[in-house]
């Protein structure tokens, strides 16, 4: 336990430091969803029909864009050989260093998403569920994130083939993701799609670990 | 406390490095592994890590494969790779002070500058990595060594970037490392100025080309 927060906030802190992952992100979701009115048109009930699905697309990219650094700058200067020949079990290490990055990257997302969902025109209603859905869907992706980015660890330009190997899986948290805030908005409950999504989450928790932690012992080889 | 290494072969890349090799390791004995460029020197030191899967033979500690439980192998072993896994802008008390504590261990304060002390960095402890010079980085992360203690001691290539001092620094370290019932392992092809009361020439162990005539 105190392996896992000191790993947490050593990435936290390395992050702040650098400034790139979280601000990165952040930008990047932003201009993403800017572009979207520009291309549609600004005819607010389209806009409004649409922003739920553009914002998680957004959110789903901008989490992708840092996913690559995850083990990449451990693997480059050697620090991975470090935690992977330690007393902590890999996949306690794999899931503290999934905790940092969903701290600094998905968190971020979740606190800007209302202000681009009323620039989309969303219903005032949804704004509260897409938070909820964002929340707990984005540890998923970083968990789901974090198997693609072990088994391209030591492979050049892993980026794009990390985003091949891992956005089929997002697409699950997509459909429920927009179906909870689609729910709200028509009066109907989101709560079977929150669920889910939980679900998901709760899912990815236990097994992403152990795939990740199998990847990167098989990419150390 | 025995390390044990059987008939051990290592392939990379479908080509075959080394093959039967065999040694034994008690408390207090340094090994130094020698052998020119290529010869599998730091593959058998990844090995003994447990990041390579050995394609021959076994790696066993008081009997015990080391991959069978590779939280207490990494608990006994420290390892001292090329690369020196120093993060440019956390400063170097910082890198030192997460390296010896990530584990869950509570390293006190002073053991951390006591390392730095070892090493001779104590007027740069608040510097951030990045500044440090490729000889720095490389005594920062031997300082590892002094802060977080551990029975196996692998290094490859310890003294290379390192000045005569520093390599003096790093032959005391060794040698008290072992007097006081420790293991180490070093490859390397520079002269450690140890007396090493054992030494491997792995290039022994190549398997010999058989040369095809082409006709």
């Amino acid at each position: 336990m105190k392996s896992f927060a000191r790993i947490v906030a050593r990435d936290v802190r390395l992050a702040v430091r650098q400034g790139s992952a979280g601000t990165m992100a952040v930008g990047f979701f932003i201009i993403v969803t800017v572009l979207f009115p520009l291309g549609v048109g600004p005819e607010l009930n389209i806009l409004a029909r649409i922003s739920a699905g553009v914002l998680w697309v957004a959110a789903l990219l901008s989490c992708l864009l840092s996913l690559d650094r995850l083990f990449q700058a451990d693997f480059e200067d050697g620090s991975l050989d470090l935690l992977v020949l330690s007393a902590v079990p890999l996949e306690i290490t794999v899931l503290a260093k999934c905790t940092a990055h969903w701290l600094t990257t998905a968190v971020p997302l979740v606190v800007t998403a209302p202000v681009l969902a009323l620039l989309l025109n969303m219903d005032t209603d949804g704004i509260p569920t897409l938070m909820y859905a964002l929340l707990l869907g984005t540890p998923a992706l970083s968990l789901i994130g974090a198997v693609g980015a072990g088994l391209t660890v030591g492979i050049r330009r892993g980026g794009v083939l990390l985003s091949l190997l891992v956005l089929p899986l997002y697409i699950p948290i997509l459909i429920f993701g927009v179906g909870a805030v689609d729910a709200r908005i028509h009066g109907l409950g989101p709560e079977p799609h929150l669920m889910i999504l939980g679900a998901i989450t709760l899912f990815a928790g236990v097994a992403a670990p152990w795939a990740t932690a199998a990847g990167l012992r098989a990419s150390l080889e | 406390m025995t390390l044990e290494v059987k008939e051990l072969g290592c392939k990379r890349g479908g080509r075959e490095v080394f093959a039967g090799l065999d040694f034994q390791l008690s408390p207090g004995e340094l090994l130094v592994v020698t052998g020119p460029n290529g010869s599998g020197k730091s593959s058998l030191l990844r090995m003994l890590a447990g990041f390579l899967r050995p394609t021959a033979g076994s790696i066993t500690w008081d009997g015990e494969p080391v991959l069978e439980d590779r939280e207490a192998h990494g608990g006994r072993s420290a390892y001292v790779g090329h690369l020196d896994a120093v993060k440019p802008v956390m400063t170097v008390e910082e890198n030192l002070e997460f390296w010896s504590q990530f584990e869950g261990a509570l390293v006190g304060e002073g053991r951390v500058r006591a390392a730095l002390e070892r090493v001779d960095l104590v007027p740069q402890t608040d510097l951030p990595a990045g500044f440090l010079s490729a000889g720095q980085k490389r005594r920062l992360n031997l300082a590892r060594l002094v802060a977080r203690p551990a029975a196996l001691w692998l290094l490859d290539e310890p003294t290379s970037a390192l000045d005569d001092k520093s390599s003096q620094i790093v032959a005391t370290m060794i040698e008290e490392h072992c007097q006081e019932g420790g293991m180490a392992i070093a490859a390397t092809h520079l002269d450690l100025g140890i007396d090493a009361q054992r030494s491997l020439d792995i290039d022994a162990y190549r398997p010999r080309v058989q040369l095809e005539v082409v006709s």
